[in-house]
């Protein structure tokens, strides 16, 4: 209880307190807080619900077929293309990848599309070449997916080796 | 003082917003007209999850609130562009890996930060430890994998970004 909300408490706390003294942190500090979370707002519920759907209409045999155990090489790529049109981040990829893992996706394909939701974005990627050219995102994209694939392959291997608990 | 140049409007951000939540509920409503009972199902077992992980969420937005106040535009620069390229990476993995910036506001920093003059490996070191490294949503991170999965995703993520950081400096230049 405390964990939740101690930190929710003490932000609005702060805020009641340092909002007639007008300081500089709290404005600045709130403003962020508003910007980020219409940020949020732009997907996060929805993403939720659209989840919610998605785990009710997808049967987990499809899912095992096409990204479990026995799946095919081309299962990363799923997971890439998959991960490309991810919106939003990190925030919305993570309850996507814990959805496909739990239909019975292997670890090294969700922890791929984890990855590469990270790093390969499509709106993400266009937003890094105007500001830093095509160059840079060519090389960056280049060098860090063939290693996402390889260390989430690695990590499966150690996660089964050692039988690690998932918690759920 | 401002540097940020790319806050988005509020005309845009709305417009955004509700392409992504229209397109959602038109195909929402094709799935009802599909099968209604599998489609209210699944709407209700995502209303659980936003309430289920709404605490979570609203903990973070505080945390990169909170964190984005105190890594400051001008602080940035003022680290990273110092003449010792290897100082500046090593501050840019730090500072990229403990805190979190949406991508609308790293890349137009990180293209700011070009200008004046910071490095490319440097740059590759800030914003590729930023998409890989999450101290902050390591909260968030470890209620859905666990800690130890976690926590060797992120160690993971730091060496992949010291290994482009590396290549971006070989092609791109800037190393030595």
């Amino acid at each position: 209880m405390i964990k939740k909300y101690g930190l929710m408490v003490l932000f609005i706390i702060f805020l009641l307190i340092a909002k007639p003294m007008n300081l500089k942190a709290s404005t600045e500090i709130f403003d962020n807080f508003k910007s980020f979370s219409i940020t949020m707002l732009k997907f996060v519920p929805m993403i939720f619900i659209l989840i919610g759907i998605f785990e009710v209409w997808i049967d987990q045999a499809t899912i095992e077929k096409h990204l479990g155990e026995n799946s095919k090489a081309i299962a990363y790529l799923w997971a890439i293309v998959l991960a490309g049109t991810t919106v939003g981040g990190l925030y919305v990829a993570l309850p996507v990848s814990k959805s496909i893992f739990d239909k019975g996706a292997k670890l090294s394909i969700v922890f791929t599309y984890l990855g590469a939701a990270a790093v390969a974005r499509i709106p993400m990627t266009l937003f890094e070449m105007s500001f830093l050219g095509i160059t840079f995102t060519l090389i960056r994209l280049f060098v860090s997916i063939p290693l996402i694939i390889f260390s989430s392959i690695l990590i499966e291997k150690f996660y089964k080796r050692n039988n690690i608990q998932m918690r759920a | 003082m401002n540097l940020r140049p790319m806050k988005m409007g509020l005309v845009s951000r709305i417009e955004r917003k509700f392409m992504f939540y229209l397109v959602s509920i038109g195909l929402i409503i094709v799935l009802l007209f599909i099968d209604s009972k599998k489609t209210i199902k699944g709407i209700k077992k995502g209303f659980k999850k936003i309430t289920i992980n709404a605490p979570m969420f609203i903990n973070m937005i505080i945390l990169v609130s909170i964190s984005l106040y105190f890594f400051s535009d001008e602080l940035i620069l003022r680290y990273l562009g110092d003449s010792n390229v290897f100082q500046s990476i090593l501050i840019a993995l730090g500072v990229g890996s403990v805190t979190f910036m949406p991508g609308f506001v790293v890349f137009p920093l990180a293209g700011l930060l070009l200008e004046k003059g910071v490095s490319y490996p440097v740059l590759a070191a800030f914003t590729t430890s930023m998409m890989m490294v999450g101290v902050i949503t390591f909260q968030i991170e470890k209620k859905y994998f666990g800690v130890k999965l976690t926590l060797i995703r992120n160690l993971m993520g730091l060496i992949m970004a010291i290994i482009v950081t590396g290549v971006i400096g070989i092609v791109l230049g800037g190393i030595i």
